[in-house]
């Protein structure tokens, strides 16, 4: 009988494992492996024909915190996050709620708000250039009615960081909105009806009662918000190729340029790894601190 | 139409898109009863409660509570209380939070807060559980939580949807007595929806059977069982429900007309000395009786009762007979009338 119990467990342990393979294949081959090697070559001097790459252990990094683009870059990052991510979730969250109301035309309400999300953001990025462009452009065009004078919005150091995060949140917002719909169609009526005999307002409902059951989804987008604050830079090739004078360049895009047109391998990989470092430790605070105010149904 | 009822419906109709919801509700119920509305899934029953919450707007009619017509108050103006089918306990709070949700809202101040709240608790048999989450109770718990939150504001009226139907079934028989000690005690009018019958007829002071959005009867519960208004009315009251006999099957009274008959009142009789002779469809042993079922051309339902353990073989031929004052007589049309 033991034995048999025990071969049991055993079985089911293969059985465990043998399900966590795919994953962790997949996982360990694009994933970790790439992670590894990259903060492998981020030790390593940048090979030259004359001279072979050597381990110069943390040069790279010195090197990276000494450029003052670096600091430019992870300034400009900070304001795109914070922009992006409180601004995105606050659309979403008013979007969603309204879209999951009775109003007419719902369904067109909803597509209308998602329509930015199915755009590639090549296509996206096309078309608010032909918003931003000076003179021409629809904003101009539109201040021009108003008696503005035209603004390059793109090609002004003050402006073209503002410009790339709108676009963002435009893009974003769409998408976060579609989470925050499907979380609110798991909150049962009754939970409005049975408020509604209590005298809650509308308000009061939707603070003390809505705002609690969405918090699991408004941790899990605000953690792809971060992320995206950092992944997404599809955009910049578009618009503005992080200019003018780097005023609008994020770390991936500085990332991409010293990889690939300064070919400085071991620099990239240097910044990648920090950007790693970061996005995990930011990832782990929210998940540990805020995991613990948040209910989970 | 009297006025002094403390809830009254006149004339109530509620339709969806044509079609009907609930149609010429007319109630009158008293201050400190206990009312079930009762009727099959899809009878309207959930609806008028609703209509009284004020959770659905009326078509038509007035909705009159405590002298005040409320037809078009919203829910929180009517000045009552409801546990949902659902229990609708909020998720994320804790039991005393959401005990103390309404008062919260209606800035109770945080002293009575707490003395109501620790009264409801104790009523409800909660004391210990009030940091508990909903999600951490049993099915019990939660239903003793919903009933909570209604009592603590001491509203006069409590409506409750079907309370009872998500626990099991032992545990239904003992909150069904905490239910009706509550009201008592509390003196509270409470309007209450079910599907079924044994929570109706031993709760209510008065029921009210729907049956496709219209009432059927009204009535104290040995109203519905001894004077059925209707053969609806008769079908579905009583376990076993009355059976039904064409009258020319006994003859007697006008050939059109049903005669109703509760199986308490059907005897076995010596063979061919009964009135009527019929084939043993079924035994079922009930433990102190035995219920025997009968099939006869133009019957339906017809059945004896038998003490004890005493099945009969299927397909025996048996005589019963009955007595006339225990028969009810409904027209063609299935209506009662008054004079055999």
């Amino acid at each position: 009988m033991a034995r048999s119990i025990n071969l049991d467990k055993k079985q089911q342990t293969i059985y465990g494992w043998l399900l966590l393979l795919p994953a962790g294949v997949l996982l360990s081959l694009f994933a970790f492996y790439p992670a590894v090697a990259t903060f492998w070559s981020s030790l390593f001097s940048r090979g030259t024909r004359r001279r072979a790459a050597e381990f110069v252990g943390t040069e790279n990094y010195t090197a990276l915190f000494n450029d003052p683009t670096f600091w430019v870059v992870v300034k400009n990052n900070l304001i795109y996050a914070a922009a992006t991510v409180p601004i995105s979730i606050g659309i979403a969250l008013a979007m969603a709620l309204w879209a999951n109301s009775k109003i007419p035309a719902r369904g067109f309400v909803r597509t209308a708000y998602f329509t930015p999300t199915v755009l590639p953001m090549i296509a996206a990025a096309n078309l608010w250039l032909f918003f931003y462009t000076p003179d021409l452009g629809l904003l101009d065009q539109i201040g021009g009615l108003f008696g503005f004078s035209s603004v390059n919005w793109l090609g002004r150091p003050d402006t073209a960081l503002w410009a790339v995060i709108i676009v963002t949140i435009w893009k974003e917002a769409g998408f976060f909105m579609i989470f925050y719909l499907a979380a609110l169609q798991t909150i049962p009526e009754d939970l409005r009806e049975a408020a509604n005999i209590e005298g809650a307002s509308r308000w009061t409902f939707t603070r003390r009662i809505v705002l609690p059951l969405l918090m699991p989804t408004t941790l899990f987008i605000m953690v792809n918000a971060m992320i995206n604050s950092v992944k997404l830079i599809d955009h910049l090739f578009i618009l503005t190729k992080g200019g003018p004078n780097d005023a609008s360049k994020l770390i991936l895009y500085y990332i991409w340029e010293m990889a690939f047109a300064f070919f400085d391998a071991p620099a990239a990989a240097a910044t990648t790894v920090i950007v790693l470092v970061v996005l995990c430790t930011v990832a782990a605070v929210q998940f540990f601190m805020l995991d613990r105010r948040t209910h989970y149904q | 139409m009297t006025d002094k009822g403390f809830v009254v419906l006149d004339n109530v109709a509620k339709r969806w898109k044509g079609q009907l919801g609930v149609e010429n509700i007319t109630l009158d119920i008293e201050e400190g009863s206990f009312v079930a509305l009762l009727g099959p899934s899809g009878c309207g029953k959930s609806t008028t409660l609703r209509l009284i919450a004020g959770l659905e707007a009326a078509d038509e009619g007035h909705i009159i509570i405590d002298g005040k017509d409320v037809t078009h108050a919203p829910s929180a103006d009517r000045n009552l209380s409801m546990v949902f089918q659902s229990y609708a306990l909020f998720p994320h709070l804790s039991v005393a939070e959401n005990v103390v949700f309404g008062m919260k809202v209606r800035r109770v101040s945080k002293a009575e807060r707490a003395e109501r709240l620790a009264r409801a608790l104790k009523i409800t048999g909660l004391e210990g559980l009030e940091a508990r989450k909903p999600g951490e109770l049993s099915g019990g718990q939660r239903q003793r939580v919903a009933l909570a939150r209604a009592i603590v504001a001491g509203k006069r009226l409590c409506l409750m949807d079907e309370p009872l139907s998500n626990l099991d079934a032992k545990l239904r028989a003992s909150v069904r007595k905490d239910i009706k000690r509550l009201q008592r005690d509390l003196g509270i009018t409470v309007i209450y929806v079910t599907h079924d019958q044994t929570e109706a007829m031993s709760m209510a002071d008065k029921v009210v059977l729907m049956k496709s959005g219209h009432i059927q009867q009204v009535g104290s519960p040995a109203d519905l069982y001894d004077r059925p208004a209707n053969t609806f009315v008769a079908e579905f009251i009583g376990a076993p429900p009355m059976a039904l006999i064409e009258a020319p099957v006994i003859g007697g009274a006008a050939s059109s007309d049903i005669l109703g008959l509760r199986a308490e009142h059907v005897r076995l009789a010596e063979p061919g000395a009964g009135r009527l002779t019929c084939t043993v469809a079924e035994s079922e042993f009930l433990g102190a009786e035995t219920l025997i079922s009968l099939s006869h051309p133009g019957t339906t339902g017809l059945c004896v009762l038998q003490p004890g353990l005493a099945p009969v073989e299927v397909g025996t031929e048996v005589s019963v007979t009955f007595d006339d004052r225990d028969i009810h007589v409904f027209d063609s049309e299935g209506r009662r009338r008054e004079a055999v």
